[in-house]
């Protein structure tokens, strides 16, 4: 891959390679990450999401290829590159101790500020990620939500060329996450460059202007979040019948409204018929008619969207599910 | 949005030891707020000494035989001090695990603040805290009817020997909390503290155990510097004879120095491959 031009991209990174013992974390991992976009790494655990975003924060070394970050090289010029990020981490890295106020502070005065300019600063950031009300109070109290946004805003302290959030709404309650996904857009807007990692795929779709899939640290496709919906193919039919005698006819009624080319899928024992279709409430309304019409009831009738698990087996063949458990990690103590 | 502009990133060697410095102590500056914030955990780390206090001078004191006509809390007191001092190493690793389990390391490790500081301003709080620790510890010997009869240098000398256990075991425990997968495990290690700071003559002469045991007693760097700061005190001494006694001493400075020889480059070490 030729080098694209720096001035338009905060992240370029060529091959980056990184192994841990026998493990390739890293196996040739390409990404051009275009100036003031919001860029979603998504992939199952152990894809080397966070592995990419521990080397381009200059926290890992690399064992082959070559990252530049906001135009300086990682393994170069780390600091230079320190000088112009922000990262937030799995954990909301901030001291449970100390004050709001106090953590920003000190992360201002340990990026150089001096103290008046990190106490301005740190004003600032309260009141712009809504926490000037617990501004005084100890992070060990705050709500996941809350802890997350302190930990974004320790994040901004030099206001960022280039912001990388490493999953950053992991184990927080579906409040919490979309007070950090609002956060995430307000700094957007600022012209903050942003690297997201998320095994959600609502999420990547939500924030994001590109995404990449990436799989055993390797790029599997790269999208906006609309084209990769459209490769991993839309909603899905799925009917369960009440009595074993009426799944051919169930069968009969999915496959009229079928996609094109596809055929539905049953299962027996479960007297489950499922198939993907294009459209899906006209669908669902012409299946449920038919089978009204020919006086069959049936246990349940609904449109299922693709599950994450779906993308990376359309993707890469495999299903992420396994990893994704196995590695699910609810923050500890959150 | 206020622009900040970024930290210079081409520093001279001045410049460099400025920030060295000036980072290190925002770091020192946060463990002493801490404190301030939690003095529970300064009462919490006596708490260990002070029961120990209360078993063995009050409780065991009336059995224990250490010498003919010796007040046995003369003796005691001053292994209490130096117990302390090894078990400092927990704070440590416990701290250090923390800040690596919750991510603060790596954020700090993100920054472009001198990466020395985090170790350095490490050691000096934890410095901080021991001279703390003592001084309460003191102050609480004082209350029950330990004294020093030594001269005052004698007796300065004898807490800076106290210290320097402290600071080179400051270095053990910043390896074993990097190594630690998490504060729990990090907590286990009270498992080999616990022997370290027992197996010594803090509490009974080494010459009174099984010859094994007290051989490994004696050469505990724990008991050198308790032995080295009773005689400089004018405490009674265990009084075994070996050379390893006789040199008290010497061994409470040789010690820690051949302890910090080989913590302190393993721990800087373990701390830069973290990103390896």
């Amino acid at each position: 891959m030729s080098a694209p031009p720096l001035d338009q991209y905060s992240v370029v990174a060529e091959g980056l390679r990184r192994t841990y013992g026998d493990a390739r974390a890293l196996d040739g991992l390409d990404l051009a990450v275009p100036r003031g976009t919001v860029f979603g790494l998504l992939g199952p655990n152990g894809a080397g999401k966070t592995t990419a975003v521990r080397v381009l924060t200059t926290l890992v070394r690399l064992d082959g290829g070559r990252a530049a970050v906001a135009g300086h090289d990682v393994s170069r010029s780390p600091r230079a590159v320190r000088g112009r990020i922000g990262l937030t981490g799995q954990h909301a890295a901030v001291d449970r101790i100390l004050t709001a106020r106090q953590n920003l502070e000190m992360f201002g005065r340990l990026f150089h500020l001096g103290t008046a300019s990190a106490r301005r600063r740190a004003a600032e950031l309260l009141d712009r990620f809504g926490l000037t009300e617990a501004a005084d109070k100890q992070p060990q109290g705050f709500s996941g939500g809350m802890r997350r946004r302190l930990d974004l805003a320790s994040s901004m302290i030099l206001a960022p060329e280039v912001l990388f959030l490493d999953e950053p709404t992991t184990g927080l309650d579906p409040r919490g996450r979309s007070e950090v996904w609002d956060a995430v857009r307000g700094l957007t807007q600022q012209g903050t460059t942003v690297v997201l990692t998320t095994h959600y795929l609502d999420e990547a779709d939500k924030l994001s202007d590109r995404i990449a899939v990436i799989d055993r640290g390797r790029n599997v496709t790269e999208d906006t979040p609309a084209g990769l919906k459209r490769t991993v193919g839309g909603d899905r039919i799925e009917v369960v019948a009440a009595e074993a005698r009426d799944l051919p006819v169930v069968t009969a009624a999915v496959a009229r409204v079928a996609k094109r080319g596809a055929e539905p899928e049953s299962d027996a024992a479960e007297l489950r018929v499922h198939a993907p279709v294009s459209a899906g409430v006209p669908a669902l309304t012409e299946v449920a008619r038919g089978l009204q019409d020919e006086g069959v009831t049936v246990a349940d009738i609904g449109l299922r969207r693709p599950t994450l698990d779906e993308v990376f087996l359309a993707l890469t063949g495999r299903s992420g599910g396994e990893q994704r458990e196995s590695a699910e990690h609810p923050e500890a103590a959150v | 949005m206020s622009v900040v502009a970024p930290a210079a990133e081409r520093q001279h060697a001045g410049q460099r030891l400025y920030w060295a410095v000036a980072d290190c102590w925002t770091i020192v500056r946060r463990d002493l707020t801490h404190l301030a914030k939690q003095p529970s955990i300064v009462a919490w780390q006596l708490g260990f000494p002070l029961v120990s206090v209360l078993l063995f001078v009050y409780v065991f004191g009336s059995a224990m035989e250490v010498g003919e006509g010796v007040d046995y809390k003369s003796y005691a007191m001053p292994g209490m001090f130096a117990m302390t001092m090894a078990f400092g190493f927990m704070n440590t690793a416990v701290a250090v695990a923390v800040d690596k389990e919750r991510g603060v390391t790596d954020r700090f490790r993100s920054m472009p603040m001198a990466p020395s500081a985090v170790v350095t301003g490490r050691g000096v709080s934890d410095l901080l805290h021991a001279a703390l620790d003592l001084a309460v510890l003191a102050a609480i010997a004082l209350a029950i009817g330990w004294r020093s009869d030594g001269g005052l240098l004698s007796t300065v000398w004898a807490f800076v020997l106290l210290l320097l256990l402290r600071f080179a075991l400051i270095w053990a425990g910043v390896l074993l909390g990097l190594l630690a997968r998490n504060q729990e495990s990090a907590g286990n290690l009270f498992a080999v503290a616990f022997p370290f700071g027992m197996v010594s003559s803090v509490f009974t002469p080494p010459s009174a155990m099984p010859d094994w045991l007290g051989t490994l007693a004696m050469w505990n760097p724990v008991s050198a510097t308790a032995n080295a700061v009773r005689e400089l005190y004018g405490n009674p001494l265990p009084g075994g004879g070996s050379w390893i006694e006789e040199h008290a001493e010497l061994m409470a400075v040789v010690w820690p120095l051949a302890l910090t020889a080989v913590f302190l480059p393993l721990a800087v070490r373990r701390f830069q491959h973290l990103g390896r």
